[in-house]
């Protein structure tokens, strides 16, 4: 699945999407969950780990960490912005 | 009624009733900077009735390539000053109220209790996170906007029943966190655009017409020109707030030893024995810096132990201000023999005191 990312998540992955694995083909566990999409993009990306408040949307819907995501699903990442 | 605003009246979807609602409006616009120009501008030219003013800044020459309002003989003025003028200047029906200070705890409920809606055109966390709670504890709605280089964020919180800014984003980022336009840059239209949103859903909040951008966050980047729209639901914890937070600073517990610029200046002229460290990135350095400083940017602080060797005092300066109170905190946990000292206001205040 391909995850959008937005303000300083954007900036942390260097590029204006994501690509996750959805079969577990590598035999790896691919993200079910809001949750589990996070601690799977922490991993790869560990500097996401120090945002505090980031909104995960699901088709266009705040998700909460226990939303099921499958693959169709369209994914966006989008932390908070301060600027003014 | 006079012809003024026989455009808008002659809407049927706004009319003169919508324009009366508009006259008889109360708006706080807190910030009059990228975001509070676009929104006064058109607010004023529409007819809102009441518009209170509120910013302790000053323009400053980095201002003028998103401030529009804003020109060079300004520079140096106050905000509020030269908005007041300017404004009156385009609209002398409007009775504006002019908050010569900052948005802070001790005065924020006093301030919004007078107005009907608030506009949040700031550019910090904790400013936006106290408009929130205010709003909330006075049951106003306020119009959100906010930017981050090419993008933009605009909604409308606590709107009737409707959800608030912290049942999108609960907690305030940390310091380290979340750049703002100092360090991160925007594009100069962007808060353009976003702020004329923000006059849109006022407008539309003030006159009852439309569907209020309520629990809703748009997010719009310029860069593929996409919009999207995300929707959000009311957590009743967040409306639940019936007082202010102890404190919105974020880094209230962390005493970080300061010197203001022009203390500096004074010390610099004196003393040679200091070591001065520009944390900015390489290439905000190389466009202005002090003759004196060298630059170690901040994610380059860790591996900096040679350059402090011998030297008992160290003054660490970056852009805003920021940075530099980073990198003392880091500093300080690696070199205890050292005396820190970040430089507030930074290279901002700096450049306006020795142009």
């Amino acid at each position: 699945m391909t995850i959008l990312l937005f303000g300083i998540t954007k900036d942390i992955v260097g590029s204006p999407t994501l690509s996750v694995p959805t079969s577990n083909i590598s035999g790896k566990k691919v993200p079910n969950t809001v949750k589990e999409l996070k601690t799977y993009l922490g991993k790869n990306y560990p500097e996401l780990n120090k945002l505090s408040s980031l909104a995960v949307a699901v088709n266009n819907s705040y998700a909460e960490d226990d939303t099921i995501i499958n693959s169709y699903d369209e994914i966006a990442l989008i932390p908070p912005v301060s600027g003014g | 009624m006079d012809s003024r605003y026989i455009r808008q009246t002659q809407l049927k979807d706004f009319g003169p009733k919508a324009q009366e609602k508009l006259a008889n409006s109360k708006v706080l616009v807190v910030g009059l900077g990228g975001l509070g120009i676009p929104v006064l501008q058109y607010l004023n030219a529409m007819g809102v009735g009441t518009i209170g003013l509120m910013d302790q800044d000053a323009v400053e020459l980095h201002n003028l390539q998103r401030q529009v309002l804003y020109t060079e003989k300004d520079l140096g003025r106050m905000k509020l000053e030269v908005v007041h003028e300017k404004l009156t200047h385009q609209n002398s029906q409007t009775q504006f109220v002019l908050h010569d200070s900052f948005l802070v705890k001790s005065n924020a409920l006093e301030v919004i209790k007078d107005y009907d809606v608030v506009i949040d055109a700031t550019d910090n966390f904790p400013t936006r996170y106290l408009i929130n709670d205010a709003c909330v504890v006075l049951n106003k709605p306020f119009i959100y906007g906010a930017l981050h280089g090419f993008e933009g964020h605009v909604s409308v919180f606590n709107y009737k029943d409707g959800p608030t800014y912290r049942c999108l984003y609960p907690d305030m980022p940390g310091d380290e966190e979340v750049p703002n336009c100092n360090e991160n840059g925007v594009l100069g239209v962007v808060p353009g655009i976003i702020g004329t949103l923000q006059a849109l859903e006022t407008v539309k909040v003030l006159a009852e017409i439309g569907d209020v951008l309520s629990g809703k966050l748009l997010v719009f980047d310029g860069l593929n020109h996409q919009f999207a729209k995300i929707a959000f639901k009311t957590k009743v914890e967040n409306k639940a707030i019936k007082e202010l937070q102890e404190s919105y600073d974020i880094s209230d517990c962390d005493i970080v030893p300061t010197i203001d610029p022009e203390s500096f200046l004074s010390v610099r002229k004196k003393d040679g024995q200091y070591l001065l460290i520009d944390v900015r990135t390489t290439q905000e350095f190389e466009e202005n810096h002090l003759e004196d400083a060298i630059n170690v940017p901040l994610d380059q602080i860790d591996s900096c132990a040679s350059v402090l060797e011998k030297k008992n005092t160290v003054y660490v300066i970056c852009q805003s201000g920021k940075r530099s109170k980073l990198a003392v905190k880091k500093l300080q946990a690696g070199f205890h023999n050292v005396s820190f000292y970040h430089i507030s206001g930074g290279m901002n205040k700096m450049t306006s005191l020795c142009p």
